[in-house]
């Protein structure tokens, strides 16, 4: 009682006496998300300066909104927004479900042991490096390679594919899958097994066979972990990541394979133009974070399941 | 009785094309793997003048191997990442049992504070150049701290650590703490023990997240070619294409041979160690995935 009458900053005085320990355990912690989180979240405002590194953050030149401007002017910006979109929506749509139907087909594997090896293997390809599994996909489909060969049949160039504008996303989305596909069944393989039995007992004295089953009581237990990963996966909508990508384009195929985060990354890193790739960062940063509350808040309203 | 007949004819074509549609998944998967085995075994000569796909090593020979193991890079690359791997785990793993500790405790002002401030971080960021920035200003570029402190803590991990804590019954710190104990004390000698699964885990995700990782390394690293991880030194071979010192001493057109063998011996010689422990670290893997689903 008395304590809430008083003033923060006396509780606040209080509190670190009593928890002295604590606060001081805290200090590392403190140090590494102000060092490489929240440092740079103020470095961000060098896209609203001209940034020099001889005069350092604070004393370079203001330049408003120019940054921005010349951003959303050039003709990079209506091409890496509609690269990172397509890319995203593409992997949605084709990579979303996929471990979600692998889980479903792995549920309905009567064999142990078969249902053991068909995991295993799946979730095998997830721990190859980036690297690496780029450096396969370059093999496969260069001229020479085995993917292109078998493709060749069906009526494909026999051309390095990756040399070919149109089939980035593809070659993208679908390493991607196969890369991820098993990996990502895991969730929705221990959501399987949490359902309770009894649900699948009350279908099969309702006369529900296998199929509808599935339909009934399966899917409506999985909803929930579904529909949890696709808020994530639709908040992330403008996020790509720039690793994958700057490890297959080449400049033949930037028109359909750059995105927001490997322009970022060729104007600041290659180019040093600082300022103006920060302001293309930050207006992606702040976009994603819109976004992310958004369909949260969407998602909150309509299903009542919501990430915070 | 007609229609159960039915569903169980139904039933078991169900069962006869699941089991072969899961057999086809599996090689898809498994293939390109073994192409990657099978080339790199194969005779130069023989893999050079071979078009499409692979049922077998073309000939035996392990010329591209001696190559690799020849390589003064990959062996240097090799030790910086097992460098970054250990140092790098362990300061992960110190942080974020501290982090996650401090989160867990519900008793002291700061809590909330840091709680909002953590989650936050994983939400919004600065961006890349303002990082990149920020770390070479603190000098840590060209050394490999760049690659193990910017990265001390992931922030997700940490809220799985502190959700492996924060279930751990409170009569036991009440206990330790009645016999005098600090946090610290308290941390290390009673909830260490009580989380090992959950250490394993997260262990095993940094340990893979540094062997794999390469572009942090890429752009604080760029030309200080001694200190370079394997995935960097991969990423030359097989993304940018220069063999030039690995294929050395041999004639140019052998040279020209070697080169396509020998990214597939580099791809199998950095990948194996992963891949042979994988299958007896899956269970933990697995594992992780469900804790962090419990959080969501």
């Amino acid at each position: 009682m008395f304590g809430s009458e008083r003033s923060l900053s006396y509780r606040l005085k209080r509190d670190i006496i009593q928890n002295r320990e604590l606060y001081i355990l805290a200090l590392p912690i403190l140090l590494f998300y102000i060092l490489f989180h929240y440092k740079p979240m103020y470095g961000a405002i060098i896209a609203f300066k001209n940034f020099s590194p001889a005069k350092g953050i604070m004393n370079s030149p203001w330049a408003g909104l120019r940054h921005f401007k010349d951003f959303f002017s050039s003709v990079y910006f209506g091409r890496v927004l509609k690269n990172t979109l397509i890319i995203s929506i593409t992997q949605l749509i084709f990579g979303f479900p996929a471990p979600i139907i692998l889980a479903l087909l792995i549920n309905e594997l009567r064999n142990r042991a078969f249902s053991r090896t068909v995991q295993t293997i799946g979730y095998m390809p997830h721990f190859i490096s980036l690297v690496v599994l780029c450096g396969m996909i370059k093999q496969f489909t260069s001229d020479s390679g085995f993917i292109t060969l078998l493709l060749s049949h069906v009526g494909l160039k026999k051309q390095t594919m990756l040399n070919q504008s149109g089939l980035f996303v593809p070659i993208y989305v679908i390493s991607g899958i196969w890369q991820n596909m098993g990996w990502g069944s895991i969730i929705y393989l221990a959501a399987l097994t949490g359902i309770d039995p009894e649900l699948y007992d009350a279908a099969k004295i309702d006369g529900a066979g296998r199929w509808k089953q599935t339909l009934y009581v399966t899917i409506p237990c999985l909803l929930p972990t579904i529909i949890i990963l696709l808020i994530l996966r639709t908040g992330n909508i403008l996020s790509v990541g720039s690793e994958k990508i700057i490890l297959l384009y080449n400049p033949a195929i930037y028109k359909t394979s750059d995105v927001i985060s490997s322009y970022v990354y060729r104007q600041g890193l290659l180019n040093s133009d600082w300022s103006y790739s920060t302001a293309v960062g930050l207006f992606n940063s702040v976009v994603n974070f819109a976004l992310v509350v958004t369909v949260n808040k969407i998602s909150r309203k309509t299903s009542e399941i919501s990430l915070w | 009785m007609n229609n159960k007949i039915r569903t169980g004819i139904g039933e078991r074509v169900f069962n006869v094309v699941n089991i072969l549609f899961l057999i086809g998944i599996m090689g898809i998967t498994l293939y390109p793997m073994l192409y990657v085995v099978f080339a790199s075994f194969s005779t130069p000569g023989r893999f050079m003048m071979h078009y499409g796909p692979l049922w077998h090593p073309l000939g035996f020979d392990l010329a591209s191997y001696q190559a690799v193991f020849k390589n003064p890079n990959i062996w240097n690359g090799y030790r910086n990442t097992i460098f970054i791997v250990v140092v790098g785990v362990a300061v992960n793993m110190s942080l974020t049992l501290l982090g996650g500790y401090l989160l867990s405790r519900r008793n002291w002002m700061f809590q909330r504070v840091m709680v909002l401030s953590v989650i936050f971080t994983m939400y919004f960021s600065g961006g890349l150049i303002p990082f990149y920035l920020t770390v070479r200003d603190l000098r840590l570029d060209k050394t490999l701290w760049s690659l193990i402190l910017p990265t001390a803590i992931s922030t997700y991990n940490m809220i799985i650590m502190r959700t492996a804590f924060a279930v751990i019954p409170e009569s036991l710190e009440e206990s330790a703490k009645l016999d005098g104990a600090s946090h610290f004390v308290i941390l290390t000698k009673v909830m260490i023990p009580l989380v090992g699964p959950t250490i394993a885990v997260l262990v095993l995700y940094y340990g893979v997240g540094h062997w794999n990782s390469w572009f942090n390394a890429m752009i604080f690293l760029s030309g200080v070619r001694s200190k370079y991880p394997l995935q960097l030194i991969l990423r030359e071979i097989l993304i940018q294409n220069s063999l030039n010192d690995m294929t050395m001493g041999t004639g140019m057109e052998d040279r020209e041979m070697i080169a396509e063998t020998i990214k597939y011996a580099v791809i199998v010689v950095s990948t194996v160690p992963i891949l042979c422990l994988y299958p007896f670290l899956q269970k933990y893997f697995v594992k992780g995935v469900m804790i962090g689903a419990l959080k969501g």
